[in-house]
């Protein structure tokens, strides 16, 4: 569903990711785990098409999208819940979850999405009305969630989604990633929660300073001793 | 009495007027953080396209309203592609480079556009036909208005009310507030960013043009240097309400016509243009994000 080849970023000098290659099946979670700096948000962020990447390739169900806006990405069914979460603090969460829909056109639709949402994430809908920006961290971790599967994506990017939240929370956030999951839609969640991750994923991916040093079922990465030793504490 | 309630209807006319400008500011500002110091030539240039519409369609020697209306939309139509061309080769280049780079572009623009002027349109003062008889309407306890004032309050009134319908009300809108937010957070909701700059500035641009043909239906003398004053005191309007903020600038531009127009009348015409300057520096050091501005977030 999705590739990732040989895909070399730069910010300046700084060489971000050094020919990375990855890829999702679809209805797969695939975790893409890694230390502060390692190139995670870079690579969801070049998926996304808001950098421009220097050398690779970037295709979605069989499309080359490396050079493709950002816009365009969304409207072919690759959403992102980006790290900082960016929700729209001064609107409120029905703003948000509606500028998520932004291009699509079927009013009826939109809306029973909107309560799909509203029903994994019921604390929204008691704020509905209320601006993002008064939402608590969690709180707006699920607006930045649940606005990007308002897009209807086929493939959903998710940059630490469990950053700064209670034990509590964290599992919740799992469990509703797990349940989007089951509703037929391939996640690729960026994390710094690895024990978290690779326990809900099928398949992980290790990145330090801008390459991959390993890739593996999750189960088997959650055993392995350079895995437990740099990201699992031991 | 009868006195200051005169003065204070001419100060809101003449304040709507700043407020058609600092809306473009505004606007601007709170999609680009960009101050787009040619706004005020664009206004001029909106009276200039206002006069050569009104010769070439005869509504200079057919003074009604229809084609008075016409020759506004025109206008407005005009500079909205001026707009649109300004963008789209000046700014949008310098978009990824530093914010100094923006600047010196857009003070660019605006040299450009008034030795621009100088050359197309002579350097001597046009007059501005009367494309709508004068008439004077008593309002009571002496104070009277001029239909010209009527025409200036209702279009303004109207564009801005419209304004707030497109912002508040529709997708566009919606898109615009989300890109003042976060270029990257709206990218990532499928929204172009670079239609939505496209459209800010070709909704600003059109109502500096509507502010130029207005004006010039009061005071009918246009040149191509006219727009600097009025640019620069739209601006400080704009600050005065909190810069980016929609209602904000029209309360800076009534506030700022209100003011000019108090103190010209009763302290010295001299200091007319010094007011503005006298607001700024108050606004500056007692409330520098603005009457209706937000005091700027603590980032996490
Ligand atoms: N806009 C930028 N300009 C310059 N360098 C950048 C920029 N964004 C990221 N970098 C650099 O690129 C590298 C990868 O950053 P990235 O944000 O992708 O890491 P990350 O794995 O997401 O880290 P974290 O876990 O802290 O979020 C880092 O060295 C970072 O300093
Ligand atoms: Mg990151």
């Amino acid at each position: 569903m999705l590739t990732v080849e040989d895909l070399d970023v730069y910010y300046g000098a700084v060489h971000a990711l050094k020919g990375v290659t990855l890829k999702a099946d679809a209805g797969e979670i695939v975790t893409l785990i890694g230390a502060n700096g390692a190139g995670k948000t870079t690579l969801l962020r070049t998926i996304s098409g808001l950098v421009p990447p220097r050398a690779g390739r970037v295709t979605f169900e069989g499309r080359d999208i490396t050079r493709m806006p950002a816009h365009e990405i969304v409207g072919l069914g690759v959403s992102q819940s980006p790290e900082g979460r960016l929700v729209f603090a001064n609107l409120t969460v029905e703003d948000n979850l509606d500028l998520g829909a932004y291009r699509r056109k079927d009013r009826a639709a939109i809306k029973s999405d909107a309560d799909a949402v509203y029903r994994l994430f019921q604390r929204l809908l008691e704020r509905r009305r209320q601006t993002a920006g008064t939402l608590s961290g969690g709180e707006q971790q699920m607006l930045a969630i649940g606005r990007a599967l308002m897009s209807r994506p086929r493939l959903l990017l998710l940059d630490e989604p469990s950053l700064g939240l209670a034990p509590l929370l964290v599992r919740e956030i799992f469990r509703t990633i797990q349940e989007i999951n089951r509703g037929g839609v391939t996640v690729l969640l960026v994390e710094q929660n690895a024990h978290m991750a690779l326990s809900v994923a099928g398949r992980g991916y290790v990145l330090e300073t801008g390459r991959v040093q390993l890739e593996d079922a999750a189960a088997r990465l959650l055993v392995n001793d350079e895995v437990r030793k740099a990201y699992l504490g031991g | 009495m009868t006195e200051f309630l005169q003065q204070l209807v001419n100060g809101i006319t003449w304040g709507s007027v700043y407020a058609l400008i600092a809306l473009g500011y505004t606007m601007v500002y709170g999609i680009l953080r960009l101050i787009n110091f040619a706004h005020g030539d664009v206004y001029m240039l909106g009276a200039f396209f206002g006069f050569y519409i009104a010769r070439l369609t005869g509504a200079a020697n057919d003074p009604n309203p229809l084609r008075a209306a016409g020759v506004l939309l025109l206008s407005m139509l005009g500079c909205g592609i001026v707009g649109f061309v300004i963008e789209r080769f000046a700014y949008k280049p310098v978009r990824k480079s530093s914010r100094l780079a923006a600047l010196i572009t857009a003070i660019g623009v605006s040299l450009l556009l008034e030795n621009g002027g100088m050359l197309l349109f002579g350097a001597d003062p046009k007059f501005f036909p009367q494309i709508i008889p004068s008439a004077n309407v008593p309002l009571g306890m002496g104070v009277s208005i001029s239909n010209q004032q009527i025409i200036i309050l209702a279009v303004s009134v109207a564009l801005m009310l419209g304004l707030r319908f497109v912002v508040l009300k529709t997708r566009v809108g919606k898109a615009m507030r989300a890109v003042s937010y976060s270029h990257t957070a709206a990218a990532l909701m499928g929204i172009s960013v670079d239609r939505i700059i496209t459209f800010t500035f070709v909704l600003g641009s059109m109502l500096a043009a509507a502010a130029g043909v207005l004006v010039a239906l009061q005071n009918p003398k246009i040149e191509p240097y006219m727009g600097i004053m009025p640019g620069l005191k739209a601006f400080v309007a704009a600050v005065l309400g909190g810069i980016g903020n929609i209602p904000g600038a029209v309360l800076g531009g009534l506030v700022m016509g209100i003011a000019e127009v108090m103190v010209v009348g009763y302290l010295s015409p001299t200091w007319r243009d010094a007011i503005a300057f006298v607001l700024l520096i108050v606004i500056l050091l007692v409330r520098p994000q603005g009457l209706l501005g937000q005091p700027p977030a603590e980032k996490v």
